[in-house]
């Protein structure tokens, strides 16, 4: 790890101040980012922890939602979104083991955009709003493919409210090492219709599979995918598995989240 | 008798110290003035290395001194074990392994260059400041191009990039082409044995520190046989008389055969540390612990089984490449070798066997012995093979492999592959194996799985495997370059306590709680009153280390040697002291008495009695009473057993989960059944981890894709199942006193086929049919694949 300043600002202002200066990064849970640094992958020149800002941490219902802030850890999400929403809560129990849920953030896994994490699915199939220091993004908006995001340089995750569905389920099968998801699909019935989103499974990052939402929308049954097919064309293959597989999975998973979702 | 002594299940007295954070590692010993060491290490897999430019990262704050390949051109080579000649006997082609590549680099992770800094981050900066100039060439990555593409060369003096070419036993090669031509049935398997990473807990490490008043050097490092890294690197690599180093090897997280070995980094913190007059200092991270350790097994095999139509087994055939990466490790030559084809009779009574193994260099990490050593990827081919007969003959897996065992009364059994197996009952642990894993019970819960919209399978294998590494004589005669003895020296001190210095190292086996228990049950004391000394060449008798399951067998062997001479003595001392014939003392429960007398004294006054020798026979008996055996074996020991994997394949994604994991075993004696059974469960799991979860992957430019835990899977507690684990059917080894065999690497040799064995039987039951085999690791993705083949 090369040498850095450290600042913890007490407010979201002061923070992006902080993170105005060159070289300046911002620190939510360090689950991403320390290992980066430590592998001399990234060298901040100040690092500016978000976890001192209160007003950016927490769980609270909001008008037709929740509301979770940026730096909120994954094992306040499991235990107190629960009652709001729980799909939302167990893929937030079963992201990473205790320590990474114990620092992990939800600010921090939307900032890095991890093409095989857990938390952009949601964002996305429950259509939920980004909050930002600067604007609102809406979810359809934010993700633009692995690793990249809407946000501008500086720019601060506050919070994330997301519209909260009539039934929803995420179901995340296991890449076999790092036990982040080979690929997941969180399924969310709105009134509106219903939002299928696909991490871990493309090139592209999580994407929404518009197909299984018309059949879901016109039936909320897993036997409303049967007959659809997910090309293989844009999946990603590695050790862990195929193009092939990772499609297989997809129409897999999706019809076991429509089956768990309630 | 003590109530500690063998046959106890005393807990692990080590395990107080190690799990409570107060075990002393390598990496926790800090000399005064110590130096921190980092290796620039190559980040391609093969190139020529045109020049290195240290200058910028000399001048760097902290920098001491920058060392490369060139500064240790003199230098020996870290040698091979074992000389392999080849079927038309010619020598083995043993390229140098030098200290720091030289010339060229040759696979990803080879460290050209030592940067010793004053802290480790200065040593950090400055060793990403080193400039190495290097022209990259062509990776050799796969075996069978590598053999393959004479121009392409690892070593520029090896073309065809082979270190030999075996042949076990080469005489017998007609013979059993002849029983392949005449057999009424063959059956041929293509597979391949995946390497492994060994990922002891802790990583590697070394301090190198040179005393320049004595001129002595000292090491401590992680090591599985200080004495043996000793040798390796006083008289091979470094051309110091032996007497001037010490290794030290203190607590050790974990070897599984990685530690076995004496690694370049060792002789680089020496040099260093002589360059410098400070302790250099330098601990491996993970990522390095993946690039330089030492491998296990990846070899590429094509197996073919003789049989009549009733399934009595005629000849077996085997030609394997093995990797043996881009040097020849310590151990690398006999792994795939005498580790491997002398096992390939397995427990059965096939009349002709033939084996061959090319040897191949690769631009990738070295290949070595890992738990099990060539036993695994042995028994692998015969189990796996022997089901794939067993279907293709519409038999009875269990019943096939039955009727083709050696039966009890056919000891010393001699194989056609050179080894005789002293004693063992394989019907025996077969059936013990068929009623723990309610064999008759597997249907019902096959229906059960079914129910659940799973495809249930069973697999077995019957392994057996030749431990207790060995006869130095025989091992000589197959081109070991050392002995294979182990030695331990008994001390009873004056107040009657008892330290012994062992030739063996504990890296995880317990051999501090273990070894005490044969001393206090020999000698009538309580086990708490017995200590282990190992670990450090400047106090233990010259011994070989730990590994190949030999602790017990031939250490433990060498400690009842040395007790046995305590105990000789002990009655020249009491015979003395109660003015009677040597001849009429008797000693049993730790007193010494004249036979047929109430005269007696305890052991306690004996030992003081020789320590103060006021009435003792000085003009005959030297005072003190310490002795020292050397133990060399008759012959290896022959654990065996019998295993059953049940497992559940989920048919939409090719998730194979573990349902039950049975194993029958006879490792003869049992001295602590707890810590047999803990051996057992960590092989287990070792060996499911290999056949679902553990693979070592390179791409095509020789890259480790599987290079930290994000991608290389270790088998977690939830990925295994509650183990059924027996050892009462027992045949005691006939060569050695305490009648042991080795336990150490059973779990890991015995399971990987029964678990692929299962898994295939799932897919053929759940309508799968031309499913005939599956690779390691059966990972979701290959199993799904199988299935939509
Ligand atoms: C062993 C392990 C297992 C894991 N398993 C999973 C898993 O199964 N599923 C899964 O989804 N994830 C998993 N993760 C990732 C983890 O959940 C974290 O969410 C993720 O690492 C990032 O969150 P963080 O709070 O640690 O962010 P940090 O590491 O602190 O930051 C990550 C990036 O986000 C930026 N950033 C952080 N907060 C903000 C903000 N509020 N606004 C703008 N930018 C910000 C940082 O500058 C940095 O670039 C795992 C991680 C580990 C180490």
């Amino acid at each position: 790890m090369h040498n850095f300043d450290f600042v913890k600002p007490a407010t979201v202002a002061d923070a992006a101040r902080a993170l105005s200066a060159d070289g300046a990064q911002a620190l939510s849970g360090g689950q991403t980012l320390l290992p980066t640094m430590k592998a001399r992958l990234a060298q901040p020149s100040v690092i500016v922890s978000l976890t001192g800002i209160s007003e950016i941490k927490g769980v609270c219902a909001v008008d037709g939602g929740v509301s979770v802030g940026a730096a909120t850890p994954h094992a306040v999400v499991a235990a107190e979104v629960g009652k709001y929403y729980p799909a939302l809560a167990k893929l937030a129990g079963g992201i990473g083991d205790p320590a990474v849920r114990s620092r992990g953030t939800l600010g921090g896994s939307l900032a890095n955009n991890d093409p095989a994490a857990c938390y952009p699915s949601a964002v996305l199939a429950s259509a939920a709003v980004v909050h930002t220091n600067k604007r609102k993004i809406a979810a359809d908006d934010y993700f633009q493919g692995m690793f990249s995001t809407a946000l501008e340089e500086g720019e601060i995750i506050t919070s994330v409210t997301f519209a909260i569905p009539e039934k929803a389920a995420y179901v995340k099968f296991d890449q076999p090492a790092s036990r982040f998801a080979l690929t997941g699909v969180f399924v969310a019935k709105h009134k509106g219709g219903v939002r299928v989103a696909v991490t871990g499974a493309s090139n592209n990052g999580v994407f929404r599979w518009t197909e299984a939402e018309a059949a879901l929308s016109a039936s909320f049954a897993a036997s409303a995918v049967e007959s659809l097919t997910v090309s293989a064309e844009d999946m990603i293959s590695d050790l862990h598995g195929s193009a092939a597989y990772r499609a297989n999975l997809v129409k897999v998973l999706t019809k076991r989240a429509v089956t768990a979702a309630h | 008798m003590p109530k500690d002594g063998i046959g106890a299940s005393t807990v692990r007295r080590e395990d107080v110290r190690f799990l409570t954070g107060k075990g002393r590692y390598t990496a926790d010993i800090n000399l005064r003035h110590q130096t921190y060491a980092v290796f620039c290490r190559s980040d391609i897999a093969h190139g020529r290395i045109n020049s290195i430019d240290t200058a910028a990262a000399m001048a760097m704050p902290g920098v001491l001194a920058i060392m490369t390949g060139a500064d240790f051109a003199a230098m020996g080579g870290n040698p091979a074990g074992w000389h392999i000649p080849s079927r038309d006997g010619s020598a083995m082609r043993e390229p140098k392994r030098p200290v720091l590549a030289h010339g060229k680099v040759r696979h990803v992770g080879d460290a050209y260059a030592i940067v010793v800094a004053e802290t480790l981050e200065q040593a950090r900066d400055a060793a990403a400041a080193v400039n190495a100039d290097i022209t990259e060439l062509e990776a050799i990555v796969d075996m069978a191009a590598a053999v393959a593409n004479p121009g392409h060369r690892v070593h520029d003096e090896i073309d065809g990039n082979l270190a030999f070419d075996w042949g076990w036993i080469e005489d017998n090669r007609a013979a059993v082409d002849a029983a392949f031509a005449a057999a009424p049935h063959v059956t041929t398997l293509e597979l391949t044995n995946n390497r492994l990473a060994p990922n002891a807990m802790e990583t590697r490490a070394s301090i190198g520190d040179y005393d320049p008043g004595t001129g002595d050097y000292k090491l401590y490092t992680t090591s599985q046989n200080p004495h043996l890294s000793r040798l390796l690197i006083a008289a091979f690599v470094m051309g110091i008389p032996e007497n001037k180093l010490t290794v030290v090897a203190p607590d050790v997280g974990g070897g599984f055969g990685s530690k076995i070995y004496h690694y370049g980094e060792e002789a680089a913190v020496l040099a260093a540390s002589k360059a410098l007059e400070r302790p250099v200092k330098w601990v491996a991270d993970r990522s390095e612990a993946f690039l330089s350790d030492a491998h296990g097994r990846d070899h590429v095999t094509k197996i073919q089984l003789a049989l009549d139509k009733q399934g009595n087994f005629l000849a077996l055939r085997t030609e394997t490449l093995a990797n043996v990466g881009a040097y020849l490790s310590n151990f690398s030559t006999a792994t795939p070798t005498f580790l491997h084809g002398t096992l390939m009779a397995g427990p059965y009574r096939t009349p002709l066997v033939y084996v061959n193994v090319k040897a191949v260099f690769t631009n990738t990490a070295p290949v070595d012995a890992y738990r099990g050593a060539g036993r695994p990827e042995a028994t692998y081919s015969i189990e796996r093979v022997i089901d794939k007969a067993a279907h293709e003959l519409g038999l009875d897996p269990l019943a096939i492999r039955r009727q083709n065992f050696i039966q009890p009364d056919q000891y010393p059994y001699t194989t056609p592959v050179g080894l005789v197996y002293d004693t063992g009952n394989y019907n025996a642990t077969l059936d013990k194996m068929i009623e723990l894993a309610d064999i008759a019970g597997f249907e019902k819960r096959a229906a059960a799985s079914k129910a659940k919209g799973k495809l249930r399978g069973i697999g077995y294998s019957t392994w057996i495997e030749a431990c207790g590494i060995a006869p130095s004589n025989l091992v000589g005669v197959l081109g070991a370059r050392v002995g294979l003895y182990d030695a331990a020296t008994v001390r009873v001190n004056a107040t009657g306590n008892i330290s012994v210095m062992t030739g063996a190292h504990s890296h995880g086996q317990g051999h501090e709680t273990v070894f005490p228990q044969i001393v206090a049950d020999m000698l009538g004391v309580p086990a708490s009153s017995v200590d282990i000394v190992h670990g450090d060449t400047s106090k233990i008798p010259f011994g070989m280390g730990s590994y190949g399951s030999r602790s017990l067998a031939v250490c433990g062997t060498a400690i009842t040697k040395a007790v046995d001479k305590i105990i000789a003595k002990g009655k020249k001392i009491a015979a003395h002291m109660l003015e009677a014939a040597e001849g009429d003392i008797e000693f049993k429960d730790g007193k010494f008495s004249v036979a047929g007398t109430d005269k007696a004294k305890a052991f306690g006054e004996i030992a003081f009695s020789a320590y103060v020798p006021h009435n003792y026979p000085l003009e005959t008996l030297e005072p003190g009473l310490e002795e020292t055996a050397f133990y060399d074996p008759a012959n290896f020991t022959y654990p065996a057993g019998a295993y059953a994997c049940e497992v559940e394949v989920d048919p939409d994604t090719g998730k194979v989960t573990v349902e039950s994991f049975t194993c029958a075993d006879d490792f003869g004696n049992v001295i602590n059944p707890l810590i047999v059974q803990g051996q057992v469960h960590g092989g287990v799991a070792q060996g499911i981890g290999q056949a679902l979860l553990e693979n070592v992957a390179y791409d095509a430019q020789g890259q480790l894709l599987s290079g930290s835990y994000m991608d290389y899977t270790m088998p977690r507690a939830d990925d295994l199942p509650f183990y059924t684990v027996d050892h009462s059917c027992n045949t005691p080894c006939t060569h050695n006193p305490l009648g042991v065999k080795g336990c150490g690497e059973a779990g890991a040799i015995g399971s990987p086929p029964a678990v692929i064995n299962a898994v295939v039987n799932a897919l053929q039951r759940g309508g799968h049919k031309a499913v005939t085999h599956i690779e390691m690791p059966a990972t979701p993705a290959r199993v799904w694949a199988a299935m939509n083949a």
